[in-house]
C-alpha cells in the first residue's frame, strides 16, 4: 500500500441470536431442518398476523451489549424496514431504526485501539432462496425467516485488514462466551459487510465509501478489503474517481464486482412498527441481565494466569474457544489439578480435536472418563505409556476407562505375599532395623515402605506395606 | 317465522329454549341470502354451514346448557380469516386464497356455538367508503338498490339492514363499520382500540383498524362485545383492561349525563342539510334530563388529513405482501422476479389500492418522512389528548356519522377526494383510538336512514352501547 494513503473501514455484522424459538413467533430457530418445517402464518407473513415478541431475544441482545460495553435503550421499539426480496415474505423485516437496544460499547484491539460501535439493533432474519441450477428454478426456504438476529454498526475505526479480522474475532469470542450467540459462519449464524473508503493522510474528509457483500469467512473478509485497498488506491492514482457502490466478493476468483450503485440504492422507507407497543427496560431489568452475565473471556484469561499459575500462551490456548475453555472448567470441578489438567486438554485433545471432525471435546471424551485417566497414572497405577494407550482406548470406545484398565489388565496389582516377601528379605539384609524401629518407629516404616516401592515401581499399596511392617517389629 | 325480522337476542332465546333449530336457521337464512343474490352483499355462502348446523342440533339434543351463541348464523366480513375458508379482501389478488387459520374473533365466535355462514362483500381491503372498489361488484344499499351500501363493510351492514344473518361483523379504519350502518339503517360498533383483538383481520392501517359488530340493535352488539372484546396473547396491541357486562346499561335511562358536542361539528352540521334534525334530538335528550354542552377540540379539522397520511402509510407497508409470490395470484406473463411484483400488482389491485399505495409509498419515502408521516402521528397523539380534556366535561361526545343519506353508486366514484370527505365525521374516533357507534336516529330526505354517533371514553363502550339503546328504543323506533 502506497504510505500517503490511509484506508477508513467500517463492519456491519449480523449475529443469529441461540434462542429457542424465533424473535416474533413460537416456531424452533434451528438450523439444518427440512426445508420449510420450522414455519406458521407469522414467520412466512400471513394476512392478519401479527408479531408476537419473544422476550428471551430482547434478552440475549442486552446482554450482547453488556458485555460489548454498551449502554441499553431504556424503551424497546420496533421498525419496518421495507424492500422486496422473495426471502421477505411481509415485504418488510421487522427491525429497530429509531432506538437501537444498544447504543455505543467497543472492543480493545491488541495495539491499544478502541473499536467503537455506533449501535447494536435486533432484527428478524430473512429465508433463504436455493436456486436449482439444473431446472433453472428458485425455491424459498422459510425455516430462517424470523430468526433473531443483532446487527453491530461499528463507527469507522479500523485501519486495515488485520485489525478487522482481529475485532471480529475477538467479537464473535465475546458473543460466544456471552452465550448469545453461537457465531458459526459457515451455517450464516454470523455475517459480515464491509464499508470501506481510502484517503490521503492529508486530507481531513473521508473518501467516497464502498460497500462489500458475501463476505463468507474472516479470512474472505481479510482478503477482500486488501483487494479493495488496492483497487480504490490503484483508481485514484491513476486519476480515476470512486463510485459509491455496493460490491460483491467472489472468493475462489478473489475478486469484487459491482452489484449496484448508489443511484439504484434502495430506499427502505422506515416506519414505526405498529403491531408492537413500545416497552420499557426499566435499570432493574438492565441490572438483572448484567448480574447473569456469564464471564468474558478476558475475565477466564486472567484466573487461568492468575489463580491457576498457567502460562498466558497455555490460558490463551484454552479461551481460544467457549467450548473447551468449558471442558476445562468442567474438569476442574472433578479433579482440581488446573495444569496437569491444561497440558493433557492441549497435548491430546486439542490434536485429536484438529484432526477430526468433533465439534466438543465431550464428544471425544467425557470429562469424567478424562479425570479417572488423570488421576490412575498421578496415583501411580499405571505408567505414562499405559496411560495414553488407555485414552485412546476409552475415546475408541467410550467406555470407563476404570473397566478397561481392569479388562485390559493394565492396572498391575501387586500380590500380599510378594509385599511381605520384600519386607522380610529386606529386614532379613538388616536386622539392625529391629533395634532401630524402636527409637524411630516412622522413620523406619517409611524406610521399608520406600524399598518395597522402589522394587515395585510405585504399585503397591502403601497401607498393607505399612501394617505388616508393624505386624513383624511387635 | 320470519326470523330476519328478530333480533340477536331473540334468535339466542329461541335456540336456548330449543324452539328452533340450527338447520332451520341456517337453511332459512341461506335461502335469504340467496333471494337476495342481486344485493350482492354476500360474497359466498360456506357449504358446510349447514353440516355444522346439524351437528349443533345433535350437540343440543343430548345437552342442556348450550353456548350462548349455539346456533347462531354469522356473516363475517370477508377480510377476517376463518379456518379453511376462502378470504379474498374483495381482491382478485387473493381470489384463490384459503387462510389456514382462524382470526381470534372467529375462534371465539366458534367457542361460543356459532356458525358462520358466509363472507360478506368489502371495498377492496377495506379501502373505501361505497363497496364500489369491491372486484367483485358493489353491494348495494339494502333499502334501495340504486344507492351504495356504503363502506368499506357495505356487505356486512346491507346483509345485516336485509336480515342475512343474526349478526354480522366489520371492521373500521377510519368509518368502515359506522358509515354503512348509517346508510343501511343498522347499529354499528367501533370499539377502543385494542379492545378486540386484530389477530386474523387483514390490516388495512394496523394503528387505526378494529372489528366491531354490526347488529340490528344496540343490544344485540353489546351480547357480541361480550364474546369478541378482551387481551389476546396474539395481538400486542390488544388491551390488558377488564371487560365489563356491555349489556349492563341497556334499558337505562339518560338522566343526568351530559353529551358534548365538538364545536366545529356545531359549525358542520349548519353545512348538511339536517341541522334541524340534530336540534330536535338535542332538545330530546334534553327533555329527558340529559346537557347537551359544546365542547372544544381545536384541532378536530386536522382528522381528515392526519387519517389520509397515517392510513395509507400503513397500508403501503401491510400490503406490500400481496406480491404474486407466494399465496396470492402471480400474472402469466411475468418471468423475472421484477415482473412477477410489477406485473402481479399492476394487474390484480384495483384502482384505490394502487392510489393509497401510492400515497404510503410518497409519504414515507426518504426525505418526506419528518414533514408527513412522523407530524401526522405527533398530531395524532395531540388530537388523543385534546379528546381525553374533552372528556373531563361530558360523559360522551355526539357527532353525525354522515353528511347525509346514502348516495348514489357512481356519484362518488370518480372523485376520490369528495369520496375521502365521506370519512369526516368518523375517522376522528379511529385517530383518538376512542370507541364510536352510530345509531339510526333519523330518516333523510328521500326517506334512508341517518345515523347518529355517540363517541365514548377509552374502553367505555358499556356508556355509549346504553345510550344508543335509549335513542334507538324512544327516539327512532318510536317514530
Amino acid at each position: 500500500m502506497k504510505s500517503e494513503y490511509e484506508v477508513c473501514i467500517g463492519l456491519e455484522i449480523h449475529a443469529e441470536l441461540k434462542t429457542n424459538t424465533k424473535v416474533f413467533c413460537s416456531c424452533k430457530n434451528s438450523f439444518g431442518d427440512k426445508p420449510n418445517t420450522n414455519v406458521c402464518p407469522i414467520c412466512i407473513g400471513l394476512p392478519g398476523t401479527l408479531p408476537i415478541l419473544n422476550k428471551q431475544a430482547v434478552l440475549l441482545a442486552m446482554r450482547a451489549g453488556l458485555a460489548l460495553g454498551s449502554t441499553i435503550s431504556p424503551v424497546l421499539t420496533f421498525d419496518r424496514k421495507h424492500y422486496f426480496y422473495p426471502d421477505l415474505p411481509k415485504a418488510y423485516q421487522i427491525s429497530q431504526n429509531e432506538h437501537p437496544i444498544c447504543i455505543g460499547g467497543g472492543i480493545k484491539l491488541d495495539n491499544g485501539k478502541f473499536v467503537r460501535f455506533n449501535h447494536i439493533h435486533l432484527e428478524e432474519d430473512a429465508g433463504k432462496l436455493v436456486h436449482d441450477p439444473f431446472t433453472d428454478e428458485t425455491y424459498i426456504d422459510y425455516n430462517r425467516g424470523g430468526v433473531p438476529l443483532i446487527e453491530h454498526v461499528t463507527e469507522v475505526d479500523l485501519s486495515s485488514a488485520d485489525e478487522a479480522v482481529e475485532f471480529l474475532t475477538k467479537l464473535r469470542q465475546t458473543l460466544v462466551f456471552a452465550d448469545v450467540a453461537d457465531c458459526k459462519m459457515e451455517q450464516g449464524g454470523m455475517r459480515c459487510d464491509v464499508n470501506l473508503s481510502v484517503k490521503k493522510k492529508t486530507d481531513s474528509k473521508l473518501g467516497t465509501k464502498v460497500e462489500m457483500k458475501n463476505l463468507n469467512s474472516f479470512k474472505a473478509v481479510g482478503r477482500a478489503i486488501e483487494y479493495e485497498t488496492n483497487r480504490q488506491i490503484e483508481e485514484l492514482e491513476n486519476g480515476g474517481q470512486i463510485i459509491q457502490e455496493t460490491r460483491k466478493w467472489d472468493d475462489t476468483k478473489g475478486i469484487s464486482f459491482a452489484m449496484r450503485s448508489k443511484a439504484e440504492s434502495k430506499d427502505y422507507r422506515y416506519m414505526p412498527e405498529p403491531d408492537t407497543f413500545s416497552i420499557e427496560i426499566t435499570e432493574n431489568d438492565v441490572n438483572t441481565v448484567k448480574n447473569a452475565l456469564p464471564m468474558t473471556p478476558q475475565a477466564r484469561l486472567d484466573k487461568y494466569t492468575s489463580e491457576y499459575g498457567l502460562s498466558d500462551y497455555d490460558a490463551k490456548i484454552l479461551i481460544s474457544e467457549k467450548f473447551i475453555s468449558d471442558y476445562y472448567e468442567e474438569c476442574l470441578k472433578i479433579y482440581c489439578e488446573p495444569k496437569t489438567l491444561a497440558n493433557w486438554i492441549m497435548t491430546d485433545l486439542l490434536k485429536i480435536l484438529k484432526d477430526n471432525s468433533y465439534s466438543t471435546l465431550n464428544e471425544i471424551i467425557s470429562a469424567q472418563n478424562l479425570c479417572t485417566i488423570i488421576k490412575l497414572l498421578d496415583d501411580k497405577k499405571i505408567s505414562r505409556n499405559i496411560s495414553k494407550e488407555l485414552l485412546n482406548l476409552t475415546i475408541e470406545t467410550k467406555e470407563n476407562p476404570l473397566e478397561i484398565a481392569n479388562k485390559n489388565k493394565m492396572i498391575e496389582t501387586i500380590s500380599e505375599d510378594k509385599i511381605t516377601g520384600i519386607v522380610d528379605s529386606v529386614l532379613a539384609e538388616k536386622p539392625e532395623l529391629y533395634e532401630t524401629y524402636k527409637q524411630e518407629p516412622d522413620k523406619i516404616t517409611n524406610f521399608i515402605v520406600g524399598q518395597v516401592m522402589k522394587q515395585t515401581q510405585g504399585k503397591a499399596d502403601a497401607s498393607f506395606v505399612k501394617e505388616y511392617v508393624s505386624k513383624k517389629m511387635n | 317465522m320470519e326470523y330476519c325480522e328478530l333480533s340477536l337476542k331473540q334468535i339466542i332465546d329461541l335456540l336456548q329454549n330449543k324452539q328452533v333449530t340450527a338447520n332451520e336457521l341456517v337453511t332459512y337464512y341461506i335461502r335469504r341470502i340467496k333471494n337476495f343474490k342481486d344485493k350482492n352483499c354476500v360474497l359466498e355462502i360456506f357449504n358446510d354451514a349447514l353440516e355444522i348446523a346439524n351437528e349443533k342440533d345433535e350437540y343440543a339434543k343430548t345437552h342442556e346448557n348450550l353456548p350462548i351463541l349455539h346456533g347462531v348464523p354469522i356473516l363475517l366480513k370477508d377480510n377476517i380469516c376463518y379456518e379453511n375458508h376462502r378470504l379474498t379482501c374483495a381482491s382478485k389478488f387473493m381470489e384463490n386464497f384459503v387462510s389456514p387459520y382462524s382470526a381470534t374473533v372467529t375462534q371465539k365466535l366458534l367457542e361460543n356455538g356459532a356458525i358462520i355462514i358466509g363472507r360478506t362483500n368489502m371495498d377492496e381491503f377495506a379501502m373505501g367508503g361505497s363497496t364500489e372498489n369491491s372486484a367483485y361488484g358493489v353491494a348495494k344499499n339494502a333499502l334501495d338498490d340504486t344507492k351504495v351500501s356504503g363502506g368499506s363493510s357495505g356487505g356486512s351492514a346491507s346483509a345485516m339492514a336485509l336480515g342475512l344473518a343474526a349478526i354480522t361483523l366489520g371492521s373500521d379504519t377510519g368509518g368502515s363499520i359506522r358509515q354503512p350502518a348509517s346508510f343501511n339503517g343498522v347499529v354499528g360498533l367501533k370499539p377502543t382500540y385494542g379492545r378486540v383483538s386484530r389477530y386474523g383481520l387483514v390490516a388495512f392501517a394496523s394503528s387505526l383498524d378494529q372489528i366491531g359488530p354490526i347488529a340490528k340493535t344496540s343490544e344485540d352488539a353489546a351480547i357480541l362485545m361480550n364474546i369478541i372484546a378482551g387481551h389476546d396473547n396474539n395481538d400486542q396491541t390488544s388491551s390488558l383492561e377488564s371487560v365489563p357486562n356491555y349489556t349492563a346499561n341497556i334499558d337505562k335511562d339518560i338522566n343526568g349525563k351530559t353529551f358534548g358536542v365538538p364545536s366545529q361539528i356545531l359549525k358542520l352540521i349548519k353545512t348538511t342539510k339536517y341541522e334541524d334534525k340534530y336540534q330536535k334530538l338535542f332538545k330530546f335528550l334534553t327533555s329527558h334530563g340529559a346537557t347537551i354542552k359544546e365542547v372544544e377540540i381545536p384541532d378536530y379539522e386536522l382528522s381528515l388529513p392526519i387519517y389520509y397520511i397515517l392510513a395509507p402509510a400503513e397500508a403501503t407497508s401491510n400490503l406490500g405482501r400481496f406480491d404474486g409470490i407466494k399465496y396470492t395470484k402471480r400474472s402469466e406473463d411475468a418471468y423475472k422476479i421484477d415482473e412477477i411484483y410489477n406485473f402481479s400488482r399492476t394487474k390484480f389491485f384495483g384502482d384505490e389500492v394502487k392510489r393509497r399505495i401510492m400515497l404510503g409509498n410518497f409519504v414515507l419515502s426518504s426525505g418526506y418522512y419528518d414533514a408527513y408521516y412522523a407530524k401526522a402521528k405527533r398530531l395524532k397523539e395531540m388530537l388523543k389528548s385534546e379528546v381525553i380534556e374533552a372528556f373531563k366535561l361530558c360523559d360522551a361526545l355526539l357527532l353525525p356519522t354522515t353528511f347525509g343519506e346514502a348516495f348514489k353508486i357512481g356519484e362518488k366514484s370518480t372523485d376520490p377526494v369528495s369520496m375521502y370527505a365521506e370519512d369526516m365525521f368518523t375517522i376522528f374516533a379511529n385517530l383518538t383510538e376512542i370507541p364510536s357507534i352510530s345509531v339510526p336516529f333519523e330518516k333523510g330526505e328521500n326517506g334512508l336512514p341517518l345515523g347518529l354517533q355517540i363517541a365514548g371514553k377509552h374502553f367505555d363502550e358499556k356508556s355509549i352501547i346504553g345510550f344508543a339503546d335509549f335513542i334507538e328504543k324512544n327516539y327512532w323506533e318510536a317514530k
